[in-house]
């Protein structure tokens, strides 16, 4: 039993079922971001919480109360649009009121919630403006008081910072994180964007094609990522993915591949599963993040087990912070997250070193990861 | 910055430019031309048309014509002037342009933002509206109203120009509100909006543009319906233009040619008003509704 219950729920649109018996259970103060590609459910699911889409089949429930059939303004939620959807009509004091007065509050409480909620967010000298002469952060604002105002059980978010630009929405992600931690309301987020997700979340939920891929921290997520999907979807640069024959040898499990100079590349693996030593002589995916692939400088020191290996370089793309190289490893382009003044050249050998520790297995047939 | 600019407008020479302006003038003359003769005319005594010039201006100036027009005039058989005849109007079209525009926006609303099973062929349906001739309704027209006791009425009219009126009236505010970001109607469900909350609060202050559309549309059509009014109405309801092809049509007595343009003028006063004081909301109406909300 959490907060917000999401049991067993369906979505059928005529014969075509898009969400697939989703399973989700949110604990009070959590903060659950539902990320995937476009198309994947995860709207639809924020709506079908709001009360905006009827569910199909099996149950939501906040706070042990079934919501199936309840008007949205009945579930003590709020909602924060894409495209804020602030009425163009009303000034914004109006707009942050407006649910307030639907919901009979007499005006002199409506007024102090409005002046709470503007004090919190720093929209105090807007209070009297259309909301078309508002930029697009401050519009992003008045749409978080118009939520934030009605004190609701559950907050949701359908891609709030999508519309703004690069740098703004930085500063709003921060802000929302800010007010997540000082409030420590329930939300539940919307967005593709797989970084939003990461920084914003205490627990993400992965879809795609209306199947829920994985669910938990964002750790789990960038660490353990259950199948190809979610390892390749969360993170930027994406994961790399080199085929690697398994050997065992004993208690040792050694990942072998080939370098871009027809070297033969053994990499011990720590602490194989016996899952794992099943696939000895058999060709499996290994998933390397960036930062796990690095120059022999720039390597965890804290890992037990690091891998050097010699191999060419294809492409520098240094990005202020890191530098990205780009090369082949077993038939696969990889990129390696550098130090900034790494010496990496193009065309050049240099030495690369894999962080196993962090490495994970994919079966390359079910793309489920071999525990 | 003038050479920039010279460089992206069309080069004319002087002549082809004069040449533009004169055509444009001269068609500007001609379309003002029969405004100049009603007017000019309306202002003479009637010996100096008959006669005179209908194209000189009046040796005496006089507004007795209009006077005339309005409150003397031998109408019917009762000499009132257009004066009734014009209330007539005025009572008959500001209830109907009203309804029709308040119920246009209502289809207009549940057709985009409360969609159901079978709304665009309903929709399709009222379009239809637009396209039946009045001739073809005249007489099952005139056996609803005598049904409803309505023949002869000022209400009756009413009745008749809101049925006619609302095909054209939905189709402007469906395109308009087809525009309207549907997320506005959603926030306003979760703010705890109702049906007639959201339609009154959030959608109806934001059609300014489209309910200007609607009235000039409404109010020219229904001011300007001779039809209807010749058919439909008796001597307590004739609007005023049967009231004017009575006046202008009577067949005995002299004919009062400046009592004719005075009236003809009266008649076409309220029109154009409406034009002034809202065309130039008309295009850009017309252009929100067709390409953005």
């Amino acid at each position: 039993m959490g907060f917000l219950d999401i049991d067993n729920t369906t979505k059928s649109y005529g014969p075509v079922e898009v969400l697939h018996e989703i399973d989700i259970t949110v604990e009070e103060g959590e903060f659950l971001v539902l990320v995937g590609p476009s198309g994947c459910g995860k709207s639809t699911l924020l709506n079908m919480i709001a009360g905006l889409e009827e569910i199909t089949s099996g149950e939501i429930r906040i706070k042990d109360q079934v919501m199936n059939g309840v008007h949205p303004s009945k579930r003590n939620i709020a909602m924060v649009f894409q495209s804020y959807a602030l009425y163009p009509n009303m000034t914004v004091g109006q707009n942050i009121t407006f649910g307030l007065e639907m919901h009979g509050v007499p005006k002199a409480e409506r007024d102090k919630a409005m002046n709470d909620v503007a004090q919190l967010l720093q929209i105090e000298q807007l209070l009297d403006r259309k909301p078309g002469q508002l930029s697009g952060g401050q519009r992003q604002r008045v749409a978080m008081g118009r939520a934030l105002v009605r004190n609701p059980d559950v907050f949701l978010f359908d891609e709030p910072l999508s519309n703004l630009d690069a740098k703004l929405r930085v500063d709003m992600r921060t802000e929302i994180k800010k007010l997540h931690h000082n409030l420590g309301t329930t939300i539940v987020y919307v967005t593709h964007d797989q970084i939003e997700a990461m920084t914003l979340s205490t627990r993400i939920a992965v879809m795609n094609g209306g199947y829920v891929q994985q669910l938990g921290t964002p750790k789990e997520i960038y660490d353990t990522p259950s199948n190809l999907f979610v390892a390749t979807f969360m993170g930027s640069p994406s994961m790399n993915l080199i085929p690697v024959k398994l050997r065992v040898d004993g208690e040792a499990v050694v990942a072998e591949t080939e370098s871009s100079e027809g070297d033969t590349l053994s990499l011990s693996v720590p602490n194989p599963s016996a899952r794992l030593k099943s696939y000895n002589g058999q060709t499996v995916t290994m998933g390397v993040r960036p930062e796990a692939l690095t120059d022999a400088e720039g390597a965890d020191h804290r890992s037990t087990h690091i891998e050097k290996v010699l191999n060419k370089v294809t492409v520098t793309e240094p990005a202020g912070s890191d530098t990205f190289v780009t090369t082949t490893i077993g038939g696969a382009e990889c990129v390696a997250r550098m130090r900034a003044d790494t010496e990496a050249t193009p065309e050049e050998v240099t030495e690369f070193a894999f962080n196993m520790e962090k490495a994970v297995f994919f079966d390359p047939k079910s793309e489920d990861r071999i525990v | 910055m003038s050479v920039a600019s010279q460089d992206t407008t069309i080069r004319t020479g002087r002549v082809t430019r004069a040449l533009i302006y004169l055509t444009l003038l001269l068609f500007a003359l001609f379309y003002l031309m029969p405004l100049f003769v009603m007017v000019v005319n309306s202002l003479k005594p009637l010996h100096e048309i008959t006669s005179g010039n209908m194209m000189a201006l009046p040796e005496v100036w006089t507004i007795e014509p209009w006077r005339k027009a309005w409150s003397e005039a031998q109408i019917g058989v009762q000499a009132t002037g257009l004066k009734p005849y014009f209330w007539n109007s005025i009572k008959m079209v500001v209830p109907a342009v009203f309804l029709s525009t308040m119920l246009g926006a209502l289809n207009g609303y549940v057709l985009t933002k409360w969609r159901f099973r079978g709304d665009t062929i309903l929709f399709g349906l009222m379009l239809f509206a637009c396209f039946i001739p009045f001739q073809i309704v005249l007489i099952p027209m005139a056996r609803v109203l005598g049904i409803f006791g309505l023949a002869g009425t000022t209400w009756g009219l009413v009745l008749v120009h809101l049925v006619y009126g609302i095909g054209f009236t939905t189709l402007y505010f469906r395109n308009y509100y087809a525009a309207f970001p549907t997320e506005l109607v959603r926030a306003a469900q979760i703010d705890g909006a109702g049906f007639f909350q959201i339609f009154w609060r959030i959608l109806l202050p934001s059609s300014g543009p489209i309910i200007v559309v609607s009235v000039i549309w409404q109010f020219t059509n229904i001011w300007n319906d001779f039809l209807f009014g010749a058919s439909f109405a008796d001597f307590s309801s004739q609007p005023m233009t049967v009231a004017l092809n009575n006046l202008v049509q009577s067949s005995h007595g002299v004919k009062e040619y400046n009592v004719h343009f005075a009236a003809a003028i009266l008649a076409a006063l309220p029109t154009l008003l409406v034009y002034i004081v809202a065309g130039r909301y008309f295009v850009r109406g017309l252009m929100a509704g067709s390409v953005k909300g």
